[in-house]
């Protein structure tokens, strides 16, 4: 794709004017960093708050009766019992049980409200389309900003009284400098924080005001992935695909106990027989004993040398100091603290099969 | 009396008598962001110009290192298996990434000097 042909989010010329270096990402233009560079930004999120854009992710209205119970169709999660202002992580799931994406679903009251990952979003919509009797409203004139760390509380309740109130996964409509704003504390650092979907009119306004803040520092991809990956959350097309069931990825939590009971659900039968009897392999965290990152590909084998599974996400934690990745392997070998080695550059390295996450989460539980 | 050489690959060669000190530009650092892991896995062995040496690893991604020069590795530095970072803060000081000993210099004539190498980072 030409750099022409990428889309644009409503802060692209304030990422620019930011310094960003901007990479080509899911068909957007994306700040993969800012001058202060990626280690300097993930520590600051952890530390005190950073800003995303996330304006490239996919955000949909889902309006009509019984919508829960219909979206149930093409997800495990238990959204019936979603209250309003509640929300859920789930998972589009296809007949052979495997993930089509990863999405969090919002009951707004008078509406389901979807976020989507953006490489997936063209697929999402179709796929809800084509399988939904319900009104499907594509909210393109909205942007996406997540404000994450520790800071972001106190910061974000200055310009939008009763944020601080809310607890983790919940959701709720405020005016923030005039505009109408749905604020959902959560986010994909593993700190507390909020996504906040705004009129895309006033996008830049806001992130701007977010950004005078001392606290608050302007985030890029390359930290939130980093990010992301020390807390143990996994990036769809890496972590997650449609050949990865949610039993194999150990997102079991992410199917409701009445679904479990019920199925009615794409791969339901693969599904509920591996959450039954076991999956051949299985996602866990791995640390690499040395400093050398192991990067998505690298395989993992056993002492003989024997093929375990492979890394799909890897790098260097700046929070942790060293190594982190999340890769599958054979179950049998998927117990914390099995060692085995990871084959970086040819080389056979010692590696340990690790808790998720690597840092603790920081979420305002209520 | 030693002399400073640059190559395309954005490696720094400072060379006295037969012996070269090798790292990378601060230029290569500032592409790569924060250094986080460096390996020169050919020390002790001969290599050729332009061979891959070793490997630098950012928080973003790895890179090769090359060799500017053809001779023997000698020595890797020590100091960065502790402190990688040492790269980003003295690229083209502390953070050198191997000596070796040139087997022809007269492959130097080749290379950039600073002048050229500042020209020839501007265009990129």
């Amino acid at each position: 794709m030409s750099e022409a042909d990428l889309k644009k989010t409503p802060l692209h010329a304030l990422h620019v004017g930011l310094g960003a270096k901007m990479v080509p990402f899911a068909g957007y233009d994306m700040p993969v960093q800012y001058p202060a560079g990626v280690k300097t930004e993930h520590l600051h999120t952890r530390d005190k708050a950073g800003l995303f854009d996330v304006s490239h992710m996919g955000q949909v209205r889902l309006t009509g009766d019984d919508v829960a119970a219909k979206l149930e169709a093409l997800v495990p999660g238990n959204l019936k019992a979603l209250k309003p202002g509640a929300m859920r992580y789930t998972l589009f799931t296809n007949e052979a049980g495997g993930i089509l994406d990863d999405l969090i679903v919002t009951n707004a009251g008078d509406s389901l409200f979807v976020v989507v990952n953006a490489a997936c979003k063209d697929q999402d919509i179709a796929h809800m389309t084509d399988n939904l009797d319900c009104d499907i409203e594509v909210l393109d004139d909205r942007a996406l900003l997540a404000l994450q760390g520790p800071s972001a509380e106190s910061v974000l309740e200055a310009i939008a009284p009763g944020v601080a109130a809310m607890s983790f996964m919940r959701m709720g409509s405020f005016d923030i400098l005039g505009a109408e704003c749905f604020v959902t504390r959560s986010g994909y650092t593993g700190e507390d924080g909020y996504e906040i979907s705004m009129p895309a009119a006033k996008a830049v306004e806001i992130a701007e005001t977010l950004l005078d803040h001392e606290d608050v520092a302007p985030i890029g991809l390359g930290a939130r992935d980093s990010l992301r990956l020390e807390a143990g959350l996994c990036l769809y097309g890496h972590d997650l695909g449609p050949d990865t069931t949610p039993v194999e990825a150990a997102l079991e939590w992410a199917i409701g106990k009445r679904r479990r009971e019920e199925g009615g659900f794409p791969g339901a039968n693969v599904i509920l027989k591996q959450l039954a009897e076991g999956a051949p392999r299985r996602r866990v965290g791995i640390r690499p004993d040395g400093r050398a990152p192991a990067r998505d590909g690298t395989e993992i084998v056993n002492a003989d040398g024997n093929r375990l599974g492979e890394i799909t996400s890897g790098g260097f934690g700046p929070s942790i100091e060293g190594p982190v990745a999340m890769g599958y392997v054979s179950t049998a070998a998927s117990e914390t603290g099995t060692p085995v080695d990871v084959v970086v550059r040819g080389k056979a390295m010692p590696a340990k099969v690790a808790a998720l996450p690597f840092v603790p989460a920081n979420y305002k539980r209520g | 009396m030693s002399t400073t050489y640059y190559s395309e690959e954005h490696e720094w060669i400072t060379v006295d008598g037969d012996i070269g000190t090798v790292g990378i530009t601060d230029y290569a650092q500032e592409q790569l962001g924060d250094v986080v892991f460096v390996d020169i896995s050919k020390v002790g062995e001969d290599v050729a110009k332009g061979d891959d040496v070793g490997v630098v690893e950012s928080v973003k991604a790895a890179s090769d290192i090359y060799s500017p020069v053809s001779g023997t590795i000698t020595e890797a530095n020590p100091a960065l298996d502790d402190a990688p970072e040492t790269v980003n803060a003295e690229a083209q000081g502390g953070g050198w990434m191997f000596k070796i000993t040139l087997s022809d210099t007269g492959e130097l004539d080749g290379l950039m000097d600073a002048d050229g190498y500042k020209t020839f980072a501007e265009s990129l």
